[in-house]
């Protein structure tokens, strides 16, 4: 049972950080039309950038200040000479470009920092584990990052809903012409949105970093779990993002420990963890697959 | 220059290569023209996809492993005289080409036909991210499946028989490649001036208007998928056989964008398209790569360049003409 609980927290954690990823890619498409495969690129621009800097002055908190300004440069960057192009474009085009961008960064990155993962060190005020009501241990640095994120998720739903930025947003969703018509500066805020989300992106990279190994290629994987969460969540909301993140990372992290033991009951051991676990990975799919076959355009997708 | 000219200069130029490699007896030349051959074999199959039916899978990869992996599992089965199952039926493994490739047209074709009937029912960004998505579950499937190599991949210590051929004499396999190449690229263009390649190209052109005339937009692009996929099956069946050996890489989602690559540096929707984009691919590789090992560094600017700046790829600079649609 506590087992369970651990694991459902690690769930809420892995999607969480989904959330991170997936809120910058739903964004940018739902206001640009553009799909960005570069998106896991600035995921590690921004775990390198928080390596880097905490290795250097032996702060993480620097480390996560350095990767949010890195990837929120990062994105600026990459809007402005390249993206901003692809607007016009069809997605075959986007698409191909964006992953020219992705062969750039991550041999740039290998390029500046060798092929050997880093490592980065939870900070001191998170080490160690904290126990929760009903007596689950569960470590702080984790617990963290639940709650950063779901911070974040509730920031960012405000600044949607209640700013004036967000209002643009909004608007640049509906109607690009009129708003531009209207005055709004619409280039600069089409920058505004891509740092944004390239910001956000950096943040969950320089999370996971005390976690996982930071290395090149780490953002793919992150990334096509991010387009699963908005496929299942509805490309263009929000509110779709947050709950295809936290469905995505339960069913994965659940479907791990779940699954196995559900197959011991009619197979023998050393099957079930095999079927188990090839399934498990699967899951998430099957999941995508399941809400398709109901919702095609995802449990929050507008009908177009 | 006419497309039709300009094809037939690309095959050309692909067999000159190949025989160039025979008399001046560098193998290696060879070996790298068969490469593009198979590999701009997998682009044809995937450009009928993207360039004929208007459906942009980023997940082709899975058909191309799925290709690699029938040739992979039969061949070390039958090398290893083991059995693939012995029930219900025993069922051993084989090394004939000729029997690997039916059964990875097959296995391909029906895998396309799986993930085409369920991506199909969405469009557009979806319609990418899907196929992406459905590849990526190959993928993770092939490496925590143990059986067959899991993470390392599966070697095939001899390359597979073909009935009074030597197959690992190069300019031998080169020629049972390139002769599939040839047969599947005189196929699709007999497909498309067929009545169900001209219904293909109206509904990447106009998909209400073909509704309305009674036509199934759904079928018409289904069928179309399963026929992409299952070339691009047949591929991955002579790629395994060529570096004899097969890995879970050939299902990641990096192989599935060189195979959009090859598709989009050729040319959208041209016929020989992707074996120019394969060939262009293979010499940017060798020349960059014997240059500086973060070769994909420039390769990569130079994608977006080619994507910002020269759009149609190398066909369509060289036609000087755009296409319909």
């Amino acid at each position: 049972m506590i087992l369970l609980a651990e694991q459902i927290l690690n769930g809420l954690q892995l999607g969480v950080m989904l959330f991170l990823m997936a809120a910058g890619l739903t964004l940018v498409f739902g206001v640009m039309g553009l799909i960005n495969l570069a998106h896991g690129s600035l995921y590690m621009v921004g775990a390198f950038a928080c390596a880097a800097v905490a290795t250097a002055t032996g702060s993480f908190w620097l480390g996560l200040m350095a990767s949010l300004i890195a990837a929120a440069a990062a994105g600026a960057i990459i809007e402005i000479v390249v993206i901003r192009r692809l607007y016009d474009r069809d997605h075959l085009d986007q698409v191909l470009a964006t992953f020219a961008l992705i062969l750039v960064f991550s041999e740039g990155v290998r390029w500046a920092f060798g092929s050997f993962p880093l490592y980065l060190d939870v900070p001191d005020a998170l080490a160690g584990t904290v126990t929760l009501p009903g007596g689950i241990v569960y470590p702080m640095f984790r617990l963290f990052i639940i709650l950063v994120g779901g911070a974040l998720a509730i920031g960012l739903g405000l600044l949607i809903s209640h700013t004036r930025l967000g209002m643009r947003i909004r608007a640049g969703e509906n109607d690009r012409e009129m708003i531009a018509a209207l005055g709004v500066n619409i280039r600069t805020l089409y920058t505004i949105v891509f740092a944004l989300g390239a910001a956000l992106a950096g943040l969950a990279g320089a999370l996971v970093g005390p976690i996982q190994s930071v290395q090149v290629g780490m953002g793919e994987p992150v990334l096509i779990l991010a387009f699963v969460v908005i496929v299942i969540g509805g490309i263009g909301s929000i509110k779709g993002a947050f709950v295809g993140a936290l469905l995505v990372g339960l069913t994965d992290t659940l479907g791990r420990i779940l699954l196995p033991v559900a197959f011991g009951w009619f197979l023998d051991p050393s099957a079930a963890t095999t079927v188990g676990a090839s399934l498990a990975s699967m899951s998430i799919y099957l999941l995508m697959a399941g809400v398709l076959l109901f919702r095609p355009r995802g449990l929050f997708g507008g009908a177009t | 220059m006419s497309e039709r000219v300009i094809s037939v200069a690309i095959l050309a130029a692909l067999i000159g290569a190949a025989f160039f490699g025979k008399l001046a007896d560098e193998p290696y030349i060879i070996t790298l023209a068969t490469k593009v051959a198979i590999l701009g074999l997998a682009g044809v199959g995937l450009n009928f996809a993207i360039g004929s039916g208007g459906m942009v899978s980023f997940g082709h990869a899975a058909y191309f492993g799925v290709g690699g992996y029938v040739t992979g599992i039969l061949a070390s089965t039958a090398l290893n005289y083991e059995v693939l199952t012995s029930w219900p039926i025993e069922i051993s493994g084989t090394t004939q080409m000729l029997i690997h490739w039916p059964i990875a047209i097959a296995l391909s074709a029906g895998l396309a036909l799986l993930i085409g009937a369920m991506s199909l029912r969405t469009s557009g960004v979806y319609f990418i991210m899907i196929t992406l998505a459905f590849a990526q579950m190959i993928y993770y499937f092939a490496i925590s499946w143990p059986s067959y190599g899991g993470e390392d991949g599966l070697p095939i210590y001899v390359r597979s028989d073909f009935p009074g051929l030597n197959t690992l004499d190069p300019i031998s396999f080169f020629g049972v490649a390139c002769g599939l190449l040839l047969a599947v690229l005189w196929g699709v263009a007999r497909l498309m001036r067929s009545p169900f390649g001209l219904a293909l190209e109206a509904v990447r052109q106009n998909p209400a208007r073909v509704t309305a005339m009674g036509l199934g937009q759904y079928r018409v692009q289904l069928t179309a998928f399963v026929i992409s996929g299952a070339i691009t099956g047949l591929a991955g069946a002579l790629y395994a056989d060529l570096n004899r050996f097969v890995s879970p890489s050939m299902l990641s989602w990096a192989t599935s964008g060189e195979i959009m690559i090859f598709v989009i540096l050729g040319g959208v929707g041209r016929l020989a398209g992707p074996v120019a984009g394969a060939a262009l691919f293979i010499i940017l590789e060798q020349i960059l790569g014997g240059w500086t090992e973060h070769w994909q560094f420039f390769l990569g600017v130079m994608l977006i360049v080619v994507v910002l700046y020269a759009r149609g790829g190398i066909v369509g600079t060289l036609a000087g003409r755009r296409r319909y649609g």
